[in-house]
């Protein structure tokens, strides 16, 4: 058993890098995909996913593989559609969905172009599916990084954000926070999904955000409950992918979130709170009640 | 006493169009005064353009001394998203958002007024439950518990016992006559005639324009309703009708 799971990383240190820095994305990403899920947004991740592309590409073309160069053009690009959408929404009757869906696709037409006509199909590979086996000194830092400022952000701006969730037109009508909110919140999912990417790559960083924080629902009732369950599902699901990578020679990327989506299935059918079993359970025990009644 | 509010020829509406026009009225402080009106007579359209998320296209509303940080409202059919995961206390406690702001300690005082008002809308023993969990009923006592803790000067209701059980409606009926005689100001829009004969003093009557407004017996009359009826009526239809006939 030991060997199984836990020499790989005593023996490899690119597989405690790699680990370090999966850890490091689900602090920081999870509770923002539980917030992504309770403001019924799930898919807002994977739109802000694809348009920080033309960002990352733009610094590759700077600066080469440099982390900074990258990390800093995916932050621009996402904020630009975050703003862009938010601008649009409330400047016209269009709706933030359809705004954010058309700056995001530009964006991402951009990004490809960007990637196809400048760059090797390793690259292309390199930001669609990251390398978080190689993941160096100034990445981990950055990653750890992100992660202390997400989950500090997250913690300072945590009131005004259930509420902006809950209840947005009781927080506009008590204060001048609700876009300010809103506009913070837009900005964590960025800079997860920047981060992210450099170890999962712009598609499965969304997984990580988003998976771990869906299967949360069928275990917890309350948010500290749906974020704490959410980030061990999310570390364990990066353990696991790992081993799995590392023992069957997978991608480690998507063995991490196949890993995490494995879970969700577990959780959907077996979950203690509306899980399909428990839902079941509940029902037929209804059934037999009524029966018993019959007699 | 001195006015709350003064509507200056006060003229509301969605993209360029008037869902008020010209109300030039003045509602009293501490009156506790119900708007009544038939279906797309501009009641909600009138409560927003007071809270001041709807600019006005013409005129204007005067407050006085009273600043919008003092105007509680709960709006018809609450926007509030019953699914998500928050409790009742959660809920009333959100109440406190004046006093305490983003980042304020709750602290022992305080979590005692949240308790004083989840008792006084007779919550009692629901302070940890969903609020997905709660009826019709108690969801709205739990609302009515938040604007409690609001401690407005200015209460604003939209269709507050719409969906609301009748044992509830009396206990919030009880709530808003206390806040009468504490002196605040308070505006409810209704449908319920009876209701309104029974509890409120005062009645504004709109069908995109005044029709009446003063004591209750005075504007809630059969002849009024009529010509509230005919004049929401004569303006359904295509815009360029309303401005013919009002001419």
């Amino acid at each position: 058993m030991w060997e199984l799971f836990v020499q790989p990383f005593i023996d490899y240190g690119f597989m405690r890098r790699a680990l370090i820095g999966c850890i490091a994305i689900s602090v920081g990403a999870t509770p923002v995909g539980v917030f992504l899920i309770l403001r019924r947004m799930s898919l807002t991740g994977d739109a802000m996913a694809h348009a920080i592309l033309p960002g990352a590409a733009i610094g590759y073309l700077i600066s080469g593989l440099s982390i900074g160069a990258m990390t800093i053009g995916g932050m621009i690009a996402g904020m630009a559609v975050a703003l862009l959408s938010g601008f649009a929404t409330r400047l016209t009757s269009v709706r933030e969905d359809a705004s954010l869906a058309s700056f995001y696709l530009i964006s991402l037409a951009l990004g490809v172009l960007i990637v196809s006509t400048r760059g090797s199909n390793i690259d292309l590979m390199h930001v669609l599916f990251g390398t978080v086996l190689a993941l160096d000194d100034v990445a981990l830092i950055m990653l750890c990084v992100i992660a202390s400022f997400s989950t500090l952000t997250l913690a300072c701006a945590f009131r005004p954000l259930v509420l902006e969730c809950a209840d947005p037109n009781f927080l506009r009508s008590v204060s001048r926070l609700s876009a300010l909110t809103h506009f913070i919140f837009l900005m964590l999912v960025v800079i997860n999904l920047v981060g992210g990417f450099h170890a999962l790559g712009t598609l499965m960083a969304v997984g990580i955000m988003i998976l771990p924080a869906a299967s949360a629902r069928f275990w917890a009732l309350s948010i500290g409950g749906l974020i704490l369950i959410g980030v061990i599902l999310a570390v364990l699901s990066s353990w696991i992918g790992l081993l799995l990578s590392f023992h069957l020679s997978l991608p480690s990327g998507p063995a991490i979130i196949l890993v995490a989506g494995i879970m969700y299935v577990i959780s959907l059918a077996f979950g203690s709170i509306d899980g399909i079993r428990t839902n079941m359970l509940r029902r037929s025990s209804i059934n037999i009640r009524g029966k018993l009644n019959e007699l | 006493m001195t006015p709350a509010i003064d509507f200056q020829n006060l003229t509301l509406g969605y993209d360029r169009h008037p869902a008020v026009s010209g109300l030039h009225t003045k509602i009293k402080a501490g009156s506790l005064t119900a708007i009544v009106g038939p279906n797309g007579a501009g009641k909600t359209t009138l409560l927003k353009g007071l809270t001041g998320t709807l600019m006005p296209l013409k005129g204007k509303v005067l407050l006085g001394s009273l600043s919008r940080e003092n105007i509680a409202y709960l709006p018809q059919q609450s926007e509030i998203d019953r699914s998500f995961p928050l409790s009742v206390i959660d809920i009333v406690a959100m109440g406190l958002w004046r006093e305490i702001g983003a980042f304020g300690w709750l602290g022992k005082e305080r979590s005692l007024r949240v308790d004083a008002a989840i008792a006084s809308v007779g919550l009692t023993g629901f302070e940890t439950r969903a609020i997905g969990s709660l009826s019709g009923g108690q969801m709205q006592r739990a609302l009515f518990a938040r604007l409690l803790l609001q401690n407005a000067e200015l209460v604003l209701l939209d269709e507050p016992f719409v969906s609301v059980d009748s044992r509830t409606m009396a206990d919030l009926i009880e709530l808003i006559q206390s806040w009468h005689i504490e002196g605040r100001t308070v505006i409810a829009v209704l449908h319920d005639n009876d209701l309104v004969r029974k509890h409120f003093p005062d009645t504004l009557m709109l069908a995109r324009q005044l029709v009446g407004h003063g004591p209750t017996e005075q504007v809630l009359t059969e002849e009024n309703q009529f010509r509230a009826r005919q004049m929401c009526e004569a303006c359904e239809g295509p815009p360029h009708v309303c401005g013919r006939d009002a001419a």
